[in-house]
């Protein structure tokens, strides 16, 4: 492949590094594919050409005057809009908060700005990040790459959608119950879904603050390790940040790229095959296929029993809704953002009501009030205070198979992306989609999807989950597995759809 | 019109139930949880930041100085301090409160079962502390456009932001019975000492008129012999008086409803200082519920058991134990002790001392004439332009004979005008004794001269009339002339 698209992000970081390719170029040629696929894809709420020209420009002038660069230096990144961007609208997909341009910085943010890394634009999402398919953004759906007829996952659907059609090498996303893996999955693009407080939630958007987790989407193991490396890291300003150095991911996935894994025990979870939300057939089929490479490249197989999994997807929905019900209070029209009903008619209570009212969309209602609900007086321990302790118990299912295995596997999510509508209708169809991801966001763990195989020509992804800053042991598992395919899978996606490929032309028409 | 009870029949009737619960404003340089300075009087809105304005995104980190300052408080009060403490979330929408939650403490505050002993009528009280937590502070909502300043009738509501997220701590006390018709006077008596304590800390300024301390009162009564009745809770009570006030409103009011076979409506109630009465305000029918839940923004703190007692170690002498050193030290009565307290003006006292005056000297001006000015300018006692240090100046100058009372204030006239220290405003406005005996034995003669008859009573050995001249004398050297002097010349050259 000769598309400058087409390249991997540590390619394009080498290329610009040694003269190859200048920043703008690269950065131009994506900032074209979005100009040209986007319009029927829908992965990005605003594109910042001019901004993302200007840092290229800044790189290609350092690469000129010989300046020492950073490892992703003029690789341009797409970036979720529940990131906060200073100057560039910032939203989490939601009405309450458009028109919103934030005055500061995320620390991810300013990260990847001293990452010199140009910033193409915001990407869609669910609103606030509540919901598995992207569906539930306030400002139109994001189409899978792979079928324009089904959803690209969620909430993270926007990021994994652009890095899936080429739109950017690199993307952030946000990952409160799989947010960056399911889409990953569904998408076959890679996510990461890094130790909870090892990376910055500073700038954040809150949905679920003991939940939320930022981390990158790539189109393999080693550009999510190096944009993982560039946003990690300690920051003062997030009070559960953990003081440790960050785990050795651009390593570990070099490593993992030589396809060894003798000597390392991974876990599958019992309770994961007995359950009765077991996954799809065919997402079985790829995954065991997957299983049996990790095996041919020496890994153990280990069964281990995690009996409280069972409980993980009510007790995330007891946390994830109580806390989003607290965060969330802060929209209220006072500040910024919308405000509905200021006509001198209305009473404070009645424009905050209806501000609320007009602002949110029905899955963010619904969790408002759930959590208000599992929180109130009289409930609160029953739902919420029995949530944190089934979490304690989910925790220490992880800490005793820790002991075991270095790593647990198991699919990333039951099904492949399904068709548009198909799950809206009933919230808990929608909710099994993080089945297999939400204990490791219950746990505050690692846990990476790396695409494994196709089901009816859809990606399928597998899960490999670690203990708490062991991060790198999910990169180099991946990577493996990576290494036993002879071509990425992100790299059979269907090139390009008949109506990708009439958007193009009526780009190149203009 | 509320029915009241005679005080004092109330009394006799119903054993009062107290209970207190005060927040003190840190003075920390920056907010609980953001960089934000806490400087006090600025343009609204200009100490403000994503974290404390709430923007998206934006993430609190603790201020370790509040921390310590409450260890510190829940140290002098006798508490426990927590092992493994957390922050929690009090959910309440409101403008002024730009979350729409408040930061604060619940089930696990950082100091909890303390004491403080308070005198009253020479008998000691002991009030116990439930707890002292750390929390934040609100905005303030100005209302336009209404007649009464409150939300109802105003057209628009305007919110600063610099107070929003000050570090706020609050002091809750165990229910305390048993001070029966004292009631009024302990509750001020602990507010008092509270104060004293935290402000001996140096943790805060503890102003109560600027808001720095403020109170809220829980009253309940009960026949002896029966269980605690409901009990009110009386918002913003911002002063010791009105604190006082407060109390015996209640009892006086609750008892009338008592008595009348009524029943006490569990209520938070307003307090209003023009008229020392109190007003229903929501009712706990329609009570928020806080849905409280422990913050997930913050780390769980752990203070560990050194810095506990690094902080004990660092602790000041307690106010009621340097009281009774400084009591001892100046030689006053219990009652004059207590007059000092009452004046605020022990430290005032004790720094005039240490600047060289004596005890009575500087007991004397700080709760006489320098109490008699504050009091008619409306201003705290410390807050004279005068300092101990002037103060100790002027009884110099009296000791020395230099001047009389009479000049004295005087001269505190002009310190107190700003013209500088009491030997500048004496030079300056020639208030000095006349000491020149020449100039004195004229002004004698003078008036022997123009006093024949009282001469005469003088010689004839009725010496109390010399009064009469010494006034004359004193007419004519404006006042500055040393009576006793004056006195001893006259009875010199009549007998």
């Amino acid at each position: 492949m000769s598309r400058i698209i087409d390249k991997t992000a540590a390619e394009l970081a080498a290329d610009i590094r040694e003269g190859r390719l200048t920043s703008v170029e690269v950065t131009t040629a994506f900032l074209d594919r979005i100009a040209a696929v986007d319009v029927t894809i829908k992965a990005f709420l605003h594109v910042d050409r001019d901004g993302a020209l200007a840092t290229a420009a800044e790189v290609d002038a350092a690469v000129a005057a010989g300046q020492e660069l950073g490892p992703l230096a003029g690789v341009p990144v797409a970036v979720k809009d529940v990131v906060v961007t200073k100057g560039l609208p910032t939203t989490a997909a939601s009405k309450i908060l458009e028109g919103w341009i934030p005055p500061y910085d995320a620390t991810i943010t300013e990260r990847i700005k001293a990452a010199k890394m140009p910033i193409l634009g915001k990407t869609n999402m669910d609103e606030f990040a509540m919901g598995s398919s992207t569906e539930y953004s306030a400002f139109g759906k994001t189409l899978n790459p792979w079928d324009t007829g089904r959803i690209p996952g969620g909430s993270g659907g926007g990021s994994a959608a652009a890095v899936a059609a080429k739109m950017a090498p690199l993307a952030i996303g946000t990952d409160t119950g799989g947010s960056i893996r399911q889409p990953g999955a569904v998408t076959g693009t890679f996510g990461a879904k890094p130790t909870y407080g090892s990376n910055s939630r500073f700038g954040l958007i809150a949905f679920s603050s003991s939940l939320d987790t930022p981390g990158p989407v790539a189109r393999n193991a080693l550009d999510a390790a190096l944009l993982h490396e560039v946003i990690s890291g300690y920051d003062p300003r997030d009070s559960t940040a953990i003081d440790a150095p960050v785990p050795p991911v651009v390593a570990a996935a070099k490593a993992g790229a030589n396809g060894d894994l003798s000597g390392l025990k991974l876990g599958v979870v019992k309770e994961f095959a007995e359950g009765a939300d077991a996954a799809e057939p065919g997402v079985i089929a790829a995954y065991e296929a997957g299983v049996e490479q990790l095996v041919k490249l020496g890994a153990e197989i280990v069964e281990v029993s995690c009996p409280s999994f069972s409980y993980a997807l009510p007790t995330y929905y007891l946390i994830a809704p109580s806390e989003a019900s607290s965060n969330l209070a802060r929209y209220d029209g006072v500040r910024y953002g919308l405000r509905a009903g200021d006509d001198g008619q209305h009473s404070l209570e009645e424009v905050m009501s209806l501000t609320r009212e007009a602002g949110f969309g029905p899955e963010v209602k619904r969790r408002i009030i759930l959590g208000t609900y599992a929180l109130s007086a009289g409930y609160v321990d029953a739902f919420y205070g029995k949530a944190q302790l089934v979490r304690t118990l989910i925790k220490q299912d992880f800490e005793k198979a820790f002991e075991q295995v270095d790593a647990i596997i198991s699919p990333t999510t039951p099904f492949i992306a399904f068709k548009f509508g198909e799950r809206t209708g009933d919230p808990y169809q929608m909710y099994l989609a993080d089945l297999y991801t939400i204990p490791t966001n219950l746990y505050g763990g690692p846990g990476v999807s790396v695409p494994v195989g196709l089901s009816e020509g859809m990606p399928v992804g597998l899960q490999v989950m670690g203990p708490v800053m062991g991060d790198d042991i999910t990169y180099r598992v991946a990577a493996a597995l990576e290494s036993t395919q002879d071509t990425l899978l992100a790299d059979t996606a269907p090139e390009i759809s008949t109506d990708l490929r009439f958007a193009a032309l009526n780009e190149d028409g203009k | 019109m509320t029915k009241l009870n005679d005080y004092d029949k109330a009394v006799e009737t119903y054993e009062p139930v107290l209970g207190l619960e005060t927040h003190i404003e840190l003075d920390t340089k920056t907010k609980m949880f953001c960089g934000c300075s806490t400087a006090f009087g600025a343009e609204p809105n200009t100490q403000t930041c994503p974290v404390c304005l709430a923007l998206p995104g934006a993430l609190p980190v603790a201020n370790k100085a509040a921390v310590e300052a409450t260890i510190k408080i829940g140290l002098a009060l006798n508490c426990h301090i927590a092992e493994w403490t957390r922050f929690a979330r009090k959910n309440y929408f409101y403008p002024d409160m730009p979350k729409n939650f408040q930061t604060s403490q619940y089930e696990e505050p950082l100091c909890e079962n303390g004491y403080v002993d308070v005198v009253v009528d020479g008998k000691d009280h002991r009030i116990e502390i439930e707890r002292v937590h750390l929390e934040e502070d609100t905005g303030k909502t100005l209302h336009v456009g209404g007649a009464t300043g409150r939300i109802h009738g105003a057209t628009e509501s305007l919110v600063d932001y610099n107070r929003a997220g000050i570090p706020l701590v609050e002091i809750v006390t165990k229910p305390v019975p048993g001070t029966g018709a004292l009631a009024p006077e302990v509750a001020r008596a602990y507010v008092a000492e509270l104060r004293d304590i935290v402000r001996s800390l140096g943790v805060s300024d503890v102003r109560m008129e600027q808001g720095s301390l403020r109170c809220d009162v829980n009253l309940s009564l009960n026949k002896p012999g029966d269980e605690w009745g409901t009990r009110t809770e009386t918002k913003n009570v911002n002063s010791l008086r009105s604190v006082e006030r407060a109390v015996r409103f209640e009892v006086r009011r609750q008892s009338a409803l008592l008595d009348a076979g009524e029943k006490i409506i569990q209520e938070t109630r307003h307090f209003h200082e023009g008229d020392g009465t109190t007003s229903p305000g929501r009712s706990k029918e329609e009570a928020t519920d806080y849905r409280y839940f422990p913050e997930p923004d913050l780390a769980v703190m752990e203070p560990s058991r050194e810095w506990v007692e690094e902080l004990r170690a660092s602790l000041p002498e307690p106010p009621r134990q340097r009281r009774e050193r400084l009591q001892a030290a100046w030689s006053l009565g219990d009652k004059e002790m207590q007059s000092v307290v009452n004046a605020d003006a022990v430290d005032l006292i004790e720094a005039t001392v240490a600047a060289g005056a004596t005890p009575s000297g500087a007991v004397k001006w700080w709760l006489g004439e320098l109490s008699r000015r504050a009091n008619e300018s409306g201003e705290e006692l410390g807050a004279l332009a005068i300092t101990p240090a002037q103060v100790a100046e002027l009884q110099g100058m009296v000791d020395d004979g230099r001047l009389n009372d009479k000049l004295a204030r005087q001269v505190i006239d002009g310190v107190l005008a700003g013209e500088g220290s009491p030997a500048d405003v004496a030079a300056e406005r020639g208030l000095e004794v006349v000491s020149d005996t020449g100039a004195l034995e004229a002004a004698v003669d003078e008036a022997i001269a123009a006093n024949p008859a009282v001469a005469d009573k003088i010689r004839g050995g009725t010496h109390a009339a010399a009064g009469v001249l010494i006034g004359a004398v004193m007419k004519a050297t404006k006042g500055q002339a040393d009576a006793g002097t004056v006195r001893q010349i006259i009875l010199d050259k009549l007998s």
